[in-house]
């Protein structure tokens, strides 16, 4: 009987707490982009001119579940959108939804966290769980502004107060690869519903709208360092191929790419590597694809194919590390 | 049968060093004893800088702390979900802010007792199981151990690392109206609570840190690294890095925190059933890296859980073949299975027979006297006198299956009477203790309540029994009530056990 040697980065990793923690964390980050789809759509309501562009059937169609959407509630309004994306417990993405299943899952693993990290979720979950009801009834950018903070401490928690051994890896791995879903859905419908109002290329509105779109990312002034004037390709380019930005979706699929190695380099050699090749080749793909080619090409379909190949990684960690068959 | 109690009431006269013991302003004893103040309301010496503090407090502090320390257990998660509504409200364990005192001579005396129970048990556990010369030789009879659900045929022969059966127990303790101790019963399965009296003490120490170290209060605090260090000491065979597991039934069960806690505090791995697997005798966990070996298990699933090979074939929460990795030597159990036979509610009227049996001493914590249904002459007299005494049914725990004489109806009565009638191996009786009291925060007064006590015991081996100084005390919060268990509106208070000279105190900032 052969005993698997102790490796330098966590030595025993349980494959079902591998698989809770990578999904409390993509939990946590999808609810935290709710909230901020919904506070920045809450403040551009207050500054643009009445029935320019409808800023709520984007929110809706970001989450890909419209069918579902319609066939509860009906056209999408500030407050039925704000039930669904942070509120009703019954879609299974809401913030609240997802707050409390991350909940359920760190409590699965709370002996991997940090405590600090798990008393953080605890507190973040309350908090929007508390404010459920004033918030139906008159919801507030604010509010969403503080999920949007609780987001960040929770995030500053994990990576702070954990040993950045396994366990944080394959939550950073959740975390961004959600991020970079988010990232491009937000792009796409945006882009979708923004692109055909050409009379308005140049204008204030214009203007305003896409640095909504910016602000949703916490990019609007790393964009605006970077460029000053807002541009169409210029923010395609930003939200697809910063190297640097946290949200962009190279980034973050450079970081879940690192992330991945540091998890596959430390696992015994028998343990498949596939979720690491698959992710090693979208980052290879993405820094020579430029934002011109992309345009060209047709946006959608270029975010189309993004989001099949993260879905793609998602399904192999659980081939490769969660659902391994029981052999010795 | 009846038990001889010693009188312990010589722990209670101490002399007085302070020229004037604080008096506890507005309380009122009602005749009980209190843990904390004499029948005067007077302080008792260890309780003097406690009780000036609650009568100096400003009206409305305690209660602010109260709910300040309420308020942390709730951030950490310490609570348990209301099933009664869909909205997911969640509740902490009650507690209470006014801890309870424990002297110094009062300790060491439970102290001792307690190790010596502790090695009679083990010594039982192991004879029941090999050669059970306790029954041929007639002390404890026959019919009962066969009797007993918790006696369990399949670890008859077992041969636990070291010999040690019960690692961990928590022992329950009261005292009563004279400030006697007794042992209510033993917890021999899978105690829980320890980290309530982690916990407790974490927030205690932050919100009265002047009068937490001016009391001189012993740590608790190293209770996980005690409990790693025994359960290392369990490993089969010589490895540098062994790997110890806490088993859990899984994040549904109420004891849920408190397995994730000590899995985490020890630095261990915290398993389901679904984790492990067993192949070729040996138990492995699933992990990233493919199946590891597995060498001890702290295990927090019930005996008859524990394989469906052998025990329930229905549990999903055990492992297939755990037992046969055991018996085999392949790995090491805490607590071993089969140890509830040690505290059933029957046998338990045994032990003091069982501390002169096998040790040749004299009892040093008593009883409390134990009638015996399944014996004729005590039956007779349990159903003569139900309305003086506490019947309790042998296999139930958690305060069910309890009926309190002079609290109970005629109808309640009556009902115990033809339960007992039925099935006499099911029923034990006790007289109803005036179970001792410990001023509690009710809304913004301080009134008595009941309480008792429950230690941890880690049972490394004869020589190295370790107890924790302190434990849960437990607090009917209820007015009146004897009914101390959580599921029964009971609470819990910080215990502090005073140090003496040359022992460690622990520090209020760590």
């Amino acid at each position: 009987m052969t005993r698997i040697p102790i490796f330098t980065l966590s030595p025993t990793m349980l494959s079902r707490v591998a698989e809770s923690i990578y999904w409390m964390s993509r939990q946590v980050e999808r609810a935290e982009n709710h909230a901020r789809f919904l506070e920045v759509t809450l403040n551009l309501i207050l500054d643009q001119p009445e029935d320019v562009v409808d800023p709520w059937e984007p929110l809706v169609q970001v989450t890909g579940d419209t069918a579902w959407f319609l066939e509860k509630y009906g056209p999408p309004n500030a407050q039925n959108v704000v039930k669904f994306l942070a509120f009703d417990l019954e879609y299974h993405s809401s913030m609240l939804t997802c707050l409390r299943a991350a909940r359920e899952n760190a409590k699965s693993v709370r002996e991997s966290l940090s405590s600090e990290s798990y008393e953080q979720l605890n507190e973040f979950y309350h908090f929007v769980q508390h404010a459920t009801s004033e918030q139906l009834t008159d919801p507030t950018a604010a509010f969403f502004d503080s999920v949007r903070r609780h987001a960040l401490m929770w995030s500053g928690t994990l990576d702070n107060t954990m040993a950045h051994n396994k366990a944080w890896h394959f939550a950073n791995v959740g975390r961004l690869l959600e991020r970079a879903d988010k990232t491009s859905r937000i792009l796409d419908v945006k882009y979708f519903n923004l692109l055909p109002r050409i009379e308005d290329v140049g204008t204030a509105v214009d203007d305003l709208q896409w640095s909504t779109l910016l602000l949703a990312i916490s990019g609007f002034e790393a964009y605006r360092r970077d460029h000053h004037l807002v541009d169409l390709e210029k923010v395609v380019e930003f939200f697809l191929f910063h190297r640097t930005f946290p949200r962009s979706i190279l980034s973050c699929v450079a970081g879940a790419d690192w992330s991945l190695y540091e998890i596959s380099e430390s696992s015994h050699e028998t343990v498949p590597r596939e979720a690491r090749q698959k992710i090693a080749a979208l980052k290879h793909r993405l820094s020579r694809t430029n934002v011109k080619e992309v345009l060209a090409g047709g946006m959608h379909q270029f975010i189309d194919l993004l989001q099949g190949e993260l879905n793609e990684i998602g399904n192999l960690l659980n081939h490769d590390y969660f659902n391994q068959p029981s052999s010795t | 049968m009846q038990n001889e109690i010693p009188s312990q009431s010589q722990f209670q006269s101490i002399p007085r060093q302070s020229i004037v013991a604080p008096k506890l302003e507005s309380y009122q004893t009602d005749g009980f004893f209190d843990e904390l103040v004499d029948e005067h309301t007077m302080a008792r010496p260890d309780a003097e800088m406690l009780v000036q503090l609650i009568n100096r407090i400003p009206a409305g502090e305690l209660l602010r702390r109260q709910r300040s320390i309420e308020r942390s257990l709730y951030q950490m998660g310490i609570t348990f979900t209301v099933y009664s509504d869909n909205s997911g409200t969640e509740k902490i364990m009650p507690f209470d802010v006014i801890p309870r005192i424990v002297s110094a001579m009062l300790w060491h005396h439970i102290e001792a007792g307690l190790r010596q129970r502790i090695r009679a048990l083990n010594r039982f556990l192991s004879d029941i199981y090999g050669d059970q010369a306790i029954v041929n030789d007639g002390i404890i009879p026959k019919e009962l151990i066969d009797s007993c659900p918790a006696f369990l045929p399949q670890c008859v022969g077992l041969k636990p690392p070291r010999d040690v059966w019960c690692h961990i127990t928590g022992t329950d303790l009261v005292r009563d109206n004279t400030g006697a101790v007794y042992v209510l019963e033993d917890n021999l399965r899978c105690p829980s609570g320890v980290s309530y009296v982690l916990q407790n003490r974490h927030v205690m120490k932050r919100n009265f840190p002047q009068v937490f170290g001016a009391s001189r209060v012993r740590p608790v605090n190293d209770y996980p690294s005690r409990l790693y260090g025994m359960l290392r000491s369990m490993v089969p065979w010589e490895i540098d890095n062994p790997t110890v597991a806490v088993l859990t039934p899984g994040v549904f069960n109420s004891a849920y925190y408190e397995h994730s806690f000590l899995a985490q505090q020890m630095g261990v791995e915290l398993v389901e059933g679904r984790d492990l697997v067993v192949q070729d005798d040996f138990v492995y966990m699933r992990t990233t890296d493919g199946l590891q070996q597995v060498d001890v298990i702290y295990r927090r699933v019930d005996d008859t859980f524990l394989d469906p090979e052998v025990f329930r074939k229905d549990s999903a929460l055990g492992v297939a073949g755990l037992m046969r990795a055991y018996r085999a030597g392949n790995v090491a159990l805490a607590n071993a299975p089969g140890t509830g036979v040690a505290d059933d509610k029957v046998i338990y009227a045994f032990v003091p027979q069982m501390i002169d049996y096998y040790l040749g001493e004299q009892p040093i914590l008593a009883n409390v006297p134990t009638y015996v249904c399944q014996q004729e002459e005590d039956r007779n007299y349990v159903l003569d006198h139900l309305d003086e005494l506490v019947v309790k049914a042998a296999g139930e725990s958690g305060g069910y299956g309890i009926l309190i004489g002079p609290h109970a109806t005629d109808d309640e009565r009556a009902e115990f009477a033809a339960k007992i009638r039925e099935n006499p191996r099911n029923y034990i009786a006790q007289p109803t203790l005036q179970l001792s009291r410990v001023p509690t925060l009710a809304n913004d007064t301080i009134e008595g309540r009941h309480v008792d006590l429950r230690p941890y015991i880690l049972y490394s081996g004869p020589d190295d029994v370790w107890v924790m100084p302190g434990g849960l005390t437990r607090v009917a919060l209820k007015k009146g009530s004897l009914v101390v268990n959580s599921s029964q509106g009971g609470g819990s208070k910080d215990t502090w056990v005073v140090a003496e000279a040359g022992q460690p105190v622990a520090s209020s900032n760590s």
